[in-house]
């Protein structure tokens, strides 16, 4: 089918969808990973589960996923191809999208062992020279999370232990194996994104110490600390401000739900 | 008067509109002749070489038979050449369409169809189906059609476009990968499954895409999945069975590499025990990449099989000092038992994403005086590589593409001069990195003629700037990612076909492109070279001087490659896939938006054009000259 005709196809279908679809209830369709907590998982148990749940009510509108498992290229394969309208957790200002104001803001922290001596670590401290230190790794052309990237920058790579962010999904939220690694003592210390450690610490049978990686902007240009807002497609202005007047009228439950999931607040609150 | 004024305005709005239709059915025609500027002649830059000066299939080589196409490069050799000469540089200019076959898939169609006496097998990408088309039949019709049926999941951890390269064909049996990791062996005659091997796992991102190679019994498959640190392998499976025969890892332990007594690098750097664990920052190697995801060549009087590795991913460069070995080098193994020869690695730490897959096309060739048993190779790196292929010696290295990333190779100790105003540094935009991370050629792969002497490389004229950095997300995992932008390197063309000389060490022509080549190239004994552009041109070019002979828009870019067959009506056909994708044309087949020109890993701010000059849809095209 040429290109003229398919689009007429798609025509006819959406004006169907919309002649079908209007009656009764508006559908707010959320992109959300399956297989990732604290942030999401098929039996709506993660944090931007409960989040998508409140604003859907908030809007009276019908709660619909996609489950999506955030890997290369998946602005463009969801919200740049309409299979939904948001993603719950987004960085704020992320470019290619339109993101509402920030809903928390959180930073990477060390994790480790409570048991442990490496209380008050900085990225400065002479003690991670001599201790087996876990990274998560994003594989974007070698592009890291912040806190990887600070450790090369001081030549600490002799004991830099990476894990991928993808990790094994056959496994229950296999971005967390850089916590697990801690909790089995095959690091001795995690550098990870704090709502992942906050969650998975609260859980954990191992008792673990959480505190932020500072300095929080590295050489006062690289952040350890970052907004998460929700996030539409680029060109949906009017439904981002919808979440946006949402979020604002319903400031406290969202706190309620980001405090429930243990997520570490970053240096000065 | 109101009335009247009305009708005018009307009128002249009419006149208006009509003026604007015009005007797009002419200027969005689809025959609209591409920029004149590009793509229509050829640069004469040197002689033909002589018979006696010039490269020449090795002694074992046996060409094709005239009504089978049993492998995607042609021939254990890799030269991706045909002796058939019905079509010539005399006549190809009649060339027409005989018949298509549409695979209803908007994918990236980077295969070519296979052809075995009265049947042609196609496959195609994600969902891998196969067919088998009876050519006896004026319009050929479908024998079977087979549907492996991949997992839906699968296409999630695709890096660059749900593609396949193609299946090979032995002794009555088709062998072809599926993304989800399974190689399959099929019944030719009726399409049913022999056997099917599960080698990649899609949960941990691991992907296959490249074409099998078939050598002594044994299937020959590599792994996809670098930036998800999978830890790259080539696989041997029996072809009876599909069982595992050995397995060589790309970083490691010598054990899980294959390499032991038998391994005689020709490079001091190569030499060392367990260098693929020693060349990394601790354990870095367990995910380390170098995934052999391009094009094996095989020597059956050497027994020896050539192989590259890709990158190192997903490690930044600065968290894996070291050579970071095996990956971004070429790997020499027995195809019996899978022990390494020697290596060479084009790319030693690398910087710039140079993945080493690309073809090497086995000849023998005059060398200082004496005949050398050699492999060439246009290498991502920009670099045309002349190896010694039972040593591993570099015997020539010289840039075929604009390179500034390195200075030169140097022949003492193999090693790239890496160029240090062009070392990507976090924080800082380095610009103008020649060649930009799909190389001065990527996997697309290039042909050799023995009538001429010369390696027909389609290629790319492209530069880029890397380092701006901008807030990234995966994963659930906020992260700051370092980007790239694409653009044409000097003289403003993105893509080149050049004619190079690997004895004498240059260029013989070149045609500049307007759009990058990413299509593969057929010789023929005809001296005609075929290749296809991204907006959907199918080109032949005379072999001796580049001259355009005749061309033929399809309905879609081509990214695949180009084949030729004897048909059993006795006449020789030319067969070529059009279906844009691949990573260059994702701006095409992964709607990708225009806006953001650091997508597709930069490759959209070079291609904001490409979604104004084509449209995604597989379709194969068969020609032939008049009946």
């Amino acid at each position: 089918m040429d290109g003229r005709g398919s689009v007429a196809v798609k025509a006819l279908v959406l004006a169907a969808a919309i002649l079908l679809g209007g009656c009764g209830e508006r559908a707010f369709t959320v992109c959300a990973d399956p297989n990732n907590m604290p942030f999401s998982n098929q039996r709506g148990e993660g944090l931007e589960n409960k989040l998508a749940e409140l604003v859907a009510r908030d809007l009276d509108a019908e709660l619909r996923y996609v489950w999506w498992s955030q890997r290369r290229g998946w602005m463009r394969e969801t919200l740049g191809a309409g299979k939904c309208d948001a993603w719950m957790g987004v960085p704020s200002g992320l470019e290619t999208l339109s993101t509402t104001r920030p809903y928390y803001r959180s930073g990477y922290v060390f994790v480790s062992r409570r048991d442990s001596p490496l209380a008050g670590l900085t990225l400065d401290d002479p003690r991670l020279r001599d201790v087996d230190i876990g990274v998560q790794l994003a594989g974007d052309d070698g592009a890291n999370p912040p806190p990887a990237a600070a450790l090369t920058r001081r030549g600490l790579t002799a004991r830099t232990r990476g894990f991928t962010l993808y990790g094994d999904n056959r496994e229950a939220d296999p971005a967390a194996d850089v916590i697990r690694a801690v909790e089995r003592g095959e690091v001795d210390v995690a550098m990870a994104w704090g709502p992942l450690a906050g969650w998975h610490a609260s859980r954990s049978r191992v008792p673990l110490r959480l505190e932020a990686v500072t300095p929080w902007m590295d050489e006062d240009r690289w952040p350890m600390v970052f907004d998460i807002s929700v996030g539409v497609a680029k060109d949906n202005q009017e439904l981002r401000r919808e979440i946006d007047d949402s979020l604002a009228r319903n400031r406290s439950a969202v706190a309620r739900i980001v405090q429930a999931f243990h997520v570490p607040l970053p240096p000065g609150g | 008067m109101k009335n009247g004024a009305n009708r005018w305005l009307l009128a002249v709005l009419a006149v208006l509109i009509l003026i604007v239709v015009i005007g797009a059915i002419v200027l969005g025609a689809p025959d609209r002749r591409p920029d004149p500027v590009f793509g229509d002649k050829a640069d004469s830059l040197a002689e033909v070489p002589q018979a006696a000066s010039r490269a020449r299939s090795p002694s074992w080589y046996e060409a094709p038979r005239e009504n089978a196409w049993t492998m995607q490069l042609g021939d254990p050799s890799g030269s991706r050449f045909s002796p058939l000469s019905d079509i010539s540089a005399a006549n190809v200019n009649s060339l027409e369409v005989a018949f298509t076959f549409d695979t209803h898939n908007e994918r990236g169609h980077e295969a070519a169809p296979l052809v075995v006496g009265d049947t042609m097998f196609v496959t195609t990408p994600y969902p891998n189906d196969v067919y088998a088309l009876d050519l006896t039949t004026p319009r050929p019709t479908v024998k079977w059609h087979y549907q492996p049926v991949p997992l839906h999941a699968s296409q999630g951890v695709a890096c660059c476009d749900v593609v396949n390269r193609g299946a090979a064909y032995e002794g009555g049996r088709l062998f072809f990968n599926t993304l989800d990791g399974q190689t399959i062996a099929l019944d030719t005659a009726s399409g049913g499954e022999l056997w099917r091997t599960k080698l990649a796992e899609i949960n941990k991102g691991e992907t296959i895409t490249m074409a099998p190679l078939v050598a002594e019994g044994r299937v020959l498959v590599g792994t996809s999945g670098g930036e998800f640190g999978v830890r790259g392998s080539l696989t041997a499976l029996d072809a009876g069975s599909g069982a595992v025969v050995w397995k060589a890892y790309s970083t490691g332990p010598d054990t899980d590499v294959l390499i032991g007594p038998e391994f005689e690098p020709f490079y001091a750097q190569d030499k060392g025990e367990d260098l693929g664990v020693h060349t990394w920052n601790p354990e870095g190697w367990k995910i380390g990449g170098g995934n052999p995801w391009g094009w094996i060549s095989y020597d059956p009087e050497l027994h020896m099989i050539y192989y590259g590795t890709g990158n190192p991913g997903p490690w930044n460069p600065n968290q894996r000092p070291g050579d970071n070995k095996w990956t971004a080098g070429l790997f020499a193994r027995d195809v019996r038992t899978g022990q390494a020869r020697w290596f060479y690695q084009s790319s030693p730490h690398d910087l710039f994403d140079y993945d080493d897959v690309n073809e090497s096309i086995l000849v023998d060739m005059p060398f200082h005086g004496e005949m050398r048993k050699v492999l060439v190779r246009p290498a991502r790196t920009g670099f045309f590589l002349v190896i010694d292929r039972e040593t591993g010696q570099v015997l020539s290295a010289d840039p075929y593409a604009h390179v500034n990333s390195a200075r030169r190779v140097d022949l003492v100790t193999g090693r790239p001069e890496v160029n240090p105003e062009k070392m990507p540094k976090p924080g800082r935009v380095t610009r103008n990195i020649c060649p930009a991370a799909p190389g001065g050629k990527d996997w697309n792969p290039s042909t050799f003629s023995p009538r001429t002497g010369l390696v027909y490389i389609p290629h790319l004229n492209l530069c880029m700037d890397e380092g701006e950095v901008e807030a990234n997300y995966i994963a659930g995992t906020p992260f700051l990612g370092a980007d790239a932008r694409m653009f044409a390197g000097p003289g403003g063309h993105r893509g080149v076909f050049t004619a190079w000389d690997p004895v004498a060490r240059r260029p013989v022509w070149r045609i500049r492109e307007d759009l990058p080549l990413w299509s593969g190239a057929l010789a023929t004994g005809g001296d005609v070279v075929f290749y296809g552009t991204l907006d959907g041109w199918f080109k032949a070019v005379d072999a001796r001087s580049g001259k355009l002979l005749w061309r033929h828009r399809l309905s879609s870019g081509i990214i695949g490659m180009p084949m030729t067959y004897r048909g059993p009506d006795g006449r020789q056909y030319v067969a070529i896939f059009a279906g844009v994708g691949g990573w260059s044309g994702a701006i095409v087949s992964g709607a990708l938006d225009p806006a953001d020109p650091t997508s597709a890993l930069g490759f959209v701010n070079a291609m904001g054009d490409l979604i104004h000059r084509t449209e995604p849809g597989g379709k194969l095209y068969v020609f032939a000259l008049p009946a």
